[in-house]
């Protein structure tokens, strides 16, 4: 049996297209040192260490090696770290790594952290275009905007969501960007606004497309009796999970539904106790590089039927005055240091159920989801947070 | 330290040489587009054509040997159009699709041409799922995806 464990600790950092002001080592620094801060620990009450990173976006391979000394237990503290790198789904799966060693028995308070400078590279498409098989595939310059833009088309095609729709999930998410001091973009932007922007792979504008951000983001996992001690409110663990597809994209031309994400998320639910997510969850932070994609998650997380997912935004069900607000944040949409923006996904939705997300706090929240996707669609995580432990 | 002092920002760079094996499998299927043959594996399991081919069916987790030919026609099954230029990437515009040709289970990635795409309203009466299209082939073909230089709507 796993133990119970619970968040004590979120600390996402400032972001922007290029934090010229530090170091990679002093950005993961300012992670690290907000978490302990926030949980009253010092370095040595960490037993151990889960580190995610995209490595190429960097242009420093295997960058736990620099960062080491910034992730506190690690380092010169002599405890053990694990490197995570599941593409999009780092982030996720360094917070599902962190909760699998506290959970198993093995460890009592692990620190993970996440961090990716994309704005340290200049192109970041041509990095995403390595993750292409070179035999078959990668001359076609195809990258995480084309894999988006597929399930755009698809889902245009089969189930009639517009350009309109999407500029609407643009418009949610940068105006509660805007709440976030943490967030990259903080821009006001109109529905017309976003279809002004310019195509970037039809049927995607710039507006439905993350920027390149630099980031970090720390979190500290404890057992029940350490988080009880640490924390008045920590955010328990009631769900997580991740799941896996094939790799050939051809193999799988149904873009417009999220088979895997779906399954997953039944897994996820039977271990909660969530029936029915849209009234039971009072917030969600999903994954939501392109702005498709977060109204395909809303159908594959159950929130409404397949291929409704849009008119819960044109009924505001998932703004902030809505039914579930989905991604208070600003999500991905808005601010995306790649392998950190799931770790991220965790913290902001940890900050919710702790009560401690400052102006962007959805009043009353007793149960949060967080989702990050990776791998040209085919890998997703999942973690459900509640005020309640399981 | 004086916050007007000015960050210092070093460059960098990564130009590293790699060289990548198709393996036995794929060479056999970019052999065979030399001779303007479209290859593919059955799997004696699942009984599914797979495009491209692979040495092994990872649903049913067995080895792969049964080659066939696929039809040189097939349908679209999704596509999308890149207006935007990246650094080291093709040119735009260009139009990224999946095509299932005839007899195959699967979808081969490859571009589409002889449409119009830089005009977005006209592209988009151009090019749609479900529509037929055909491989088009290079003159001088030297056993890589390219010797296919892109499909082509069927009139």
């Amino acid at each position: 049996m796993p133990r119970r464990v619970a968040i004590v600790a979120a600390a996402p950092t400032r972001t922007s297209s290029h934090r010229t002001d530090v170091t990679y080592p002093e950005l993961v620094y300012e992670a690290v040192s907000a978490a302990l801060e926030q949980a009253g620990l010092q370095a040595a009450d960490i037993d151990a260490v889960t580190y995610g990173s995209m490595d190429p976006f960097d242009g420093v391979f295997a960058p736990e090696r620099w960062n080491v000394e910034a992730c506190a237990g690690a380092g010169a503290a002599h405890r053990p770290l694990m490197k995570i790198t599941t593409g999009g789904t780092t982030g996720g799966s360094t917070a599902l790594a962190g909760y699998y060693h506290v959970a198993s028995g093995l460890f009592d308070v692990v620190l993970a952290v996440a961090s990716q400078r994309v704005g340290e590279t200049l192109e970041a498409q041509l990095v995403l275009n390595t993750a292409i098989e070179p035999i078959y595939e990668r001359w076609l310059g195809a990258g995480a905007i084309t894999i988006a833009a597929l399930q755009a088309v698809r889902h245009f095609w089969r189930y009639g969501t517009t350009e309109e729709d999407l500029a609407l999930i643009s418009v949610k998410n940068y105006e509660n960007a805007r709440r976030n001091p943490n967030a990259h973009l903080m821009r006001m932007l109109t529905a017309q606004d976003a279809l002004n922007t310019r195509l970037v792979s039809w049927p995607l504008r710039l507006s439905d497309c993350c920027p390149s951000s630099d980031g970090a983001c720390a979190i500290i996992f404890a057992s029940e009796e350490r988080a009880r001690q640490i924390a008045e409110r920590p955010a328990w663990v009631i769900g997580a999970g991740q799941i896996t597809d094939n790799y050939w994209v051809g193999d799988r031309v149904w873009y417009e539904d999220w088979d895997s994400l779906s399954m997953l998320a039944r897994r996820v639910y039977r271990q909660a106790k969530i029936q029915d997510p849209l009234a039971e969850l009072d917030v969600a932070e999903l994954y939501n590089a392109f702005t498709i994609q977060e109204i395909i998650e809303y159908e594959a997380l159950g929130f409404c039927e397949k291929g409704k997912g849009a008119e819960l935004i044109r009924r505001g069900v998932t703004t902030m005055q809505g039914q579930l607000p989905v991604c208070p944040s600003g999500g991905v949409l808005c601010t995306n240091p790649i392998g950190a923006s799931g770790l991220i996904r965790v913290a902001e939705a940890a900050l919710q159920v702790m009560g401690k997300a400052d102006d962007r706090q959805v009043p009353g929240v007793k149960k949060a989801l967080a989702h990050s996707w990776g791998a040209a669609i085919g890998f997703h995580t999942l973690m459900l947070l509640s005020s309640e432990a399981p | 330290m004086t916050q007007e002092e000015e960050i210092i920002i070093v460059p960098g760079r990564w130009d590293l040489p790699f060289r990548h094996t198709a393996g036995r499998v794929a060479s056999h299927f970019l052999h065979a587009l030399k001779d303007r043959r479209i290859l593919a594996l059955r799997c004696p399991r699942c009984r599914r054509v797979l495009v491209p081919p692979r040495p092994f069916c990872e649903r049913c987790f067995v080895p792969l040997d049964d080659w066939v030919e696929v039809g040189q026609q097939g349908t679209l099954e999704a596509f999308t159009v890149c207006y935007a230029r990246f650094t080291g990437l093709p040119d735009p515009p260009y139009c990224l699709s999946l095509v299932k040709l005839d007899g195959a289970d699967t979808a081969l990635q490859h571009l589409l041409g002889e449409v119009e795409l830089e005009d977005v309203e006209r592209m988009k009466q151009a090019v749609r799922i479900g529509m037929r299209v055909e491989a088009v082939w290079r003159e001088e073909r030297e056993g890589g995806i390219q010797d296919i230089r892109y499909f082509r709507p069927l009139p």
